[in-house]
């Protein structure tokens, strides 16, 4: 033993002999990869999207509310500092559901060896890209329309 | 060490968890099928609410009040509501169960899950509110 941390990887092997537990080098020590960003974003996704539904519901309690309610939250939504906020929430939802579905297709045994692993993290990336464009400039256009049409 | 000649099996595993010759399987294993079991019926609920919510973009709170009357409506956004933040709820305790260590572990959970509940009923009671009172306006103008 070189480093008395050792002592704390001491394990045993199944005929009880005693064996040196493998240790995981810190995070720092790899190589950046693609992959180890995706995994993490999708956490960090999970909770951003947790946070913009918490705040969705202001939308839904206020329609609920009434009329004076609800053109508070038309306020926020007009707003160009709200839609960001609402173009943020939007992709956490798209990349936490694209790596959700990811997820589920390693769960069911497919796709998991490395090298399918690194063909299919740009992919995930440019659809979450393409699908969150797609949405927030399709919502927003339709949002415009309408309130043209009503202000016409 | 150890002995060549003996025959061994180089695994990380204690002699009572092979003797009782399983791996874990405690609350773990129900709380990854609850995960992925909320997952795949949020799946084709998140599509139904990018439909409405193309229906719903700049409408007014009169419009919102009587899409949210329609019972198949409320019964999506019931839906909707309480898979998200019952799958809110599983995942951050997979967060907390990696991060927070110690006596900070039990009460962190507890209060997340606390507020992910409350939440949760905020949100299904004003979809209920929105639903029920769209209805009575009605009966009130028919009346």
């Amino acid at each position: 033993m070189q480093d008395v941390r050792d002592a704390l990887y001491v394990g045993q092997r199944s005929d009880g002999t005693l064996t040196r537990r493998p240790m995981s080098p810190h995070l720092q020590v790899y190589r950046f990869r693609l992959s180890m960003f995706l995994s993490i974003a999708n956490r960090a996704a999970g909770v951003a999207a947790a946070g913009g539904s918490a705040l969705g519901l202001c939308w839904i309690s206020a329609a609920a509310k009434g009329p004076k309610s609800f053109s508070k939250v038309q306020k926020v939504t007009g707003n160009p500092l709200g839609q960001m906020l609402l173009a943020g929430w939007a992709l956490a939802l798209v990349y936490h559901f694209v790596a959700g579905i990811r997820h589920l297709v390693w769960d069911s045994g497919y796709r998991f060896s490395k090298k399918e692993i690194n063909e299919d993290g740009p992919v995930a990336v440019g659809v979450t890209v393409g699908t969150t464009l797609a949405l927030v400039a399709g919502i927003l256009g339709v949002a415009i329309c309408r309130s043209r049409k009503k202000a016409s | 060490m150890s002995n060549p000649k003996k025959p061994h099996i180089t695994v990380m595993r204690s002699q009572l968890s092979r003797a009782r010759g399983l791996g874990s399987g405690q609350a773990g294993v129900g709380h990854w099928w609850a995960e992925r079991a909320s997952a795949v019926a949020l799946v084709p609920l998140s599509g139904w609410f990018v439909i409405q919510v193309f229906r719903l973009a700049g409408a007014s709170q009169p419009e919102v009040a009587k899409w949210g009357a329609r019972p198949l409506n409320t019964t999506m956004m019931l839906s909707l509501v309480i898979l998200t933040f019952y799958h809110t709820q599983l995942g951050l305790q997979v967060i907390i169960d990696d991060y927070v260590h110690g006596k900070a572990h039990l009460p962190a959970g507890l209060l997340m899950k606390g507020i992910v509940f409350l939440l949760g009923l905020f949100g299904t009671v004003s979809v209920l509110k929105l639903a029920l009172a769209g209805s009575s306006r009605g009966r009130i103008a028919a009346g």
